[in-house]
């Protein structure tokens, strides 16, 4: 039996008043379609204005809305109320564990900005024919090589669930890195020569002690872990022609 | 207060902003250009479109048949030299996206792979599945990162355009993390925000879209066109109003109403066959498809639900394995968000405010009449779509108009001088407004919520599908009640750090202004075309209404609506015809590409 009503006990901050993060309760009720993220927009326009969280498409696709629900990394209009609501449980809502706090739920996304950039994540070909000459010549299994590693939203729910990025904030993290993976497998690109001093950097793959979490919380099935994996197998495979064949070789 | 001054500036950091922002760069190294918008590029609203980015690409296809098919579409109120330049050039910016990395769906042999679409006669939809929008988004994104001219200023809220001397010269912005009020100069602004789905309640718009751009242009003086002009799209998910691609009916999904019927046929769109026919039935436009579900509603053959009325969309037939390959998103969306699986089950759907084929009025290149401000994408009105557009066509809209403004406000920038004293003033002034008004005001006993909830009832009530005088005449009266309460607003929130419900306050005042607009053209276009449809004046009238409507805010607030003729080409007004009719005798039965 569903309770008609829930508890959310939600993270509370601001640098304006507040030395540190504390927690508010709402009761809110509980319909059958109704998010996390409904229950935030009920608060905000009929309870309590100050209330701050991002979101916008409300479809899974913009990635605005994560947030930590119970302990977990999760997108906000993803979340049923009412998986939570059978057992007369209490909803825990924080910002993404990581993360320099803003305000409430939101966080600060420069760092992971920097980094998203730092990769290089645009298509670097060789020769890159002119437009006049059609397009390049793609089969749907050489899309199919990339196309997970593509999904990424930016969601930044990896990096609240990679307990890497927790202990050594310099590393550049699993959607950074599948990005990169996601130019390197493209047939069109040439360009993972350049991306080699951030990836085999000690901040770059080799930080990633594959507790694999990033993949488990990737809302869009992105695998992250595994990009990350094939990264440094490639990267180990290289290191050794290295010894067997003169470079140019 | 802080001043920062740049060459072009992009007011919107989704396809069209950033479409521009490339092509100005690549006008002129030199230039400093600068992206401003209220959320980061890649939450832009871009993301969310689904199915596909039209553009001739087979030997078998040809521009003047995706011409034909943007204008009969639009019902004759397409500028058709519009219409011709964006055909010739949308297949360059697809192939563009495409060398930039886009990751579009492909054939066995290494080509492009078209798909069909509602009311386009030939297969001509690029798409990467069904997720083209964010595959487009994130490619322009990524790539917009490799150009230094290029800063951005991610999470600022543009509150007001400054105008001097004839010409626009800069902005007023909220930078959102510190709350900090600054003046950005520029010497060419193109506006890129987007549609404002947001001034009704059931929408397919994220809540981004406000119509910010819109109204910004409004206010500065320069008019909107043909803001009467809006779509429903026919396949919305009720409660939540998320999308259901075209897709799904090109791929050979049937629309149902309560008996199982496919009651399409009843409504001039064809005969059907098992096979999904172009330009018929359930491929045939998304107007007519809207207004299709409200005849049918009134006939008492939809299905009731505690979310309003609903159709059912079956994909049952199509099988799991192409569903899963051709419509991925559909399905994940349909279990996640609406616990449905379309394998196994119908799924119920409804109309949905989808896009607004009106916006600020443009010429071929982005220009508004205001010199030095320019406007591209679902803001813009160039126009393309006319009175309703297919689907599409928007996405590549987006790119060509984006690329051509990008750089018509380059080449303009480069020869202007710097901002004038007096913007400096306005922009002080605006400062104040803001402080007065929401932040240190005194009293007040309005919620945003509350007016922005009955305005959107009042809109669906006055400008929905069907239309007629004395609703109206209602939510005029009801928009000039809300105007004056607004005024009345009251915030609990007061701090400057990020403060949401002043950008909700902010965003209501301008849906405000352009749910007016919205109301004046639709009260003043006496006649019935496309996605404008009058009960008391049932019939398309050329002779009086061949032509755009321009609406003016006057300075208290209300608004006076002009006309302008329509650019005609080669395409003389005719008739709308779809299904299987002798005149599209080659529409011809799909066969999927694999």
């Amino acid at each position: 039996m569903m309770a008609d009503k829930i508890t959310l006990e939600i993270a509370r901050y601001s640098p304006e008043h507040d030395q540190e993060p504390h927690f508010q309760s709402f009761e809110v009720p509980v319909h059958k379609e109704w998010v996390v993220l409904d229950a935030l927009n009920h608060i905000k326009d009929t309870v309590d204005g100050t209330l701050t969280y991002r979101w916008s498409c409300r479809m899974g696709i913009c990635g605005s809305c994560g947030m930590m629900v119970n302990g977990e990394p999760k997108l906000t209009c993803a979340t049923f109320l009412s998986s939570y609501a059978k057992n007369g449980e209490k909803i825990r809502v924080e910002p993404l564990r990581y993360f320099p706090i803003v305000r409430d739920l939101v966080t600060e996304l420069s760092d992971f900005l920097a980094k998203l950039k730092k990769v290089k994540p645009w298509l670097l070909p060789k020769d890159e024919p002119p437009l006049a000459q059609g397009e390049f010549l793609q089969t749907p299994e050489q899309v199919d090589r990339y196309k997970q590693f593509s999904m990424c939203i930016n969601c930044t729910l990896c990096y609240a669930a990679c307990p890497v990025v927790g202990l050594d904030p310099v590393f550049v993290g699993p959607a950074a890195i599948a990005l990169a993976q996601r130019y390197n497998m493209d047939s069109r690109d040439q360009g993972a020569g350049e991306r080699t001093a951030i990836l085999a950097h000690p901040d770059g793959v080799w930080g990633c002690t594959f507790v694999g979490e990033c993949t488990r919380v990737c809302p869009k099935h992105v695998d992250p872990a595994g990009a990350i994996q094939q990264y440094k197998i490639a990267a180990v495979l290289d290191w050794l022609k290295s010894f067997v064949a003169p470079r140019g070789a | 207060m802080e001043a920062s001054s740049h060459d072009v500036l992009m007011v919107g950091g989704g396809g069209a902003g950033l479409r521009a922002a490339i092509a100005a760069a690549e006008v002129n190294p030199k230039l400093s250009i600068a992206v401003i918008s209220k959320v980061y590029p890649m939450r832009s609203h871009t993301v969310s479109a689904e199915g596909g980015a039209a553009g001739v690409a087979k030997p078998d296809d040809s521009l003047d048949e995706h011409a034909y098919d943007t204008i009969s579409g639009g019902d004759w109120l397409s500028d058709q030299d519009a219409v011709e330049a964006f055909v010739r050039e949308a297949p360059q910016e697809l192939l563009q996206l495409e060398h930039w990395g886009c990751p579009w769906n492909r054939e066995p042999d290494g080509h492009i792979a078209v798909r069909a679409f509602g009311g386009m006669k030939k297969r001509r939809t690029w798409f990467a599945a069904d997720k083209t929008g964010f595959h487009m988004l994130h490619t322009l994104f990524q790539t917009s990162l490799k150009y230094q001219p290029i800063t951005r200023y991610d999470e600022w809220f543009v509150t007001r355009l400054l105008v001097d001397d004839g010409r626009v010269q800069g902005v007023v912005a909220i930078e959102l993390m510190s709350g900090k009020i600054q003046t950005i100069l520029a010497k060419a602004i193109i506006l890129c925000t987007g549609g404002c789905g947001r001034v009704f309640p059931f929408t397919t718009n994220a809540a981004i879209k406000s119509g910010d751009g819109m109204a910004l242009a409004y206010r500065a003086g320069s008019p909107l066109k043909d803001m009467e002009f809006v779509q429903y799209h026919p396949t919305g998910l009720p409660f939540t109003g998320i999308l259901i691609t075209e897709a799904a009916r090109a791929e050979g999904g049937y629309m149902l109403n309560k008996d199982g019927y496919r009651y399409l046929q009843d409504y001039n769109l064809g005969t059907p066959e098992p096979k999904p026919v172009l330009r018929c039935m359930e491929l045939g436009p998304r107007d007519r498809l809207s207004q299709a579900f409200i005849k049918e509603h009134e006939k008492g053959r939809t299905i009731e639900t505690p979310h309003g009325h609903v159709v059912h969309l079956d994909l049952r037939h199509l099988g799991e394995k192409l569903i899963n390959t051709r419509l991925p998103f559909v399905r994940e969306l349909c279990l996640k968000y609406q616990n449905i699986d379309p394998v196994t089950e119908l799924v119920p759907v409804r109309p949905v405010v989808h896009y607004m084929m009106g916006g600020v009025s443009t010429d071929i290149n982005g220009a508004t009449p205001l010199r030095g401000l320019l406007a591209a994408g679902e803001v813009a009105c160039v126009s393309i779509n006319g009175a309703n557009r297919l689907g599409s066509n928007s996405l590549p809209e987006c790119l060509v108009f984006g690329a051509r403004a990008g750089k018509t406000a380059a080449e303009y920038a480069s020869e202007q001088k710097p901002a004038s004293a007096a913007v400096l003033a306005q922009a002080l002034d605006e400062e104040k407004r803001l402080e007065a008004q929401y932040l240190h005001k005194v009293g007040g006993r309005e919620r945003v919520a509350t007016i922005r909830g009955e305005m959107q009832a009042t809109m669906e009530r006055s400008v929905g599908i069907y239309r007629d005088e004395p609703l109206l005449q209602e939510g005029t009266a009801k928009l000039r009640e809300l105007r004056e309460r607004y005024a009345d607003i009251n915030l609990d929130d007061r701090s400057r750090t990020f403060n949401t419900e002043l950008e909700s306050a902010l965003e209501l005042g301008f849906m405000l202004d352009v749910a007016e607009s919205m109301m004046q053209c639709a009260l003043h276009r006496t006649e019935s075309r496309g996605a404008h449809q009058r009960l008391d004046y049932p019939n398309r009238d050329d002779e009086r209404f061949l032509a755009h409507s321009l609406v003016y805010r006057n300075a208290d607030g209300t608004s006076r609506v002009e006309y302008m003729p329509v650019t005609i080409t080669r395409w003389p007004p005719g008739e709308r015809v779809y299904g299987q009719g002798k005149e599209h005798g080659e529409a011809v039965a799909a066969k999927r590409i694999r």
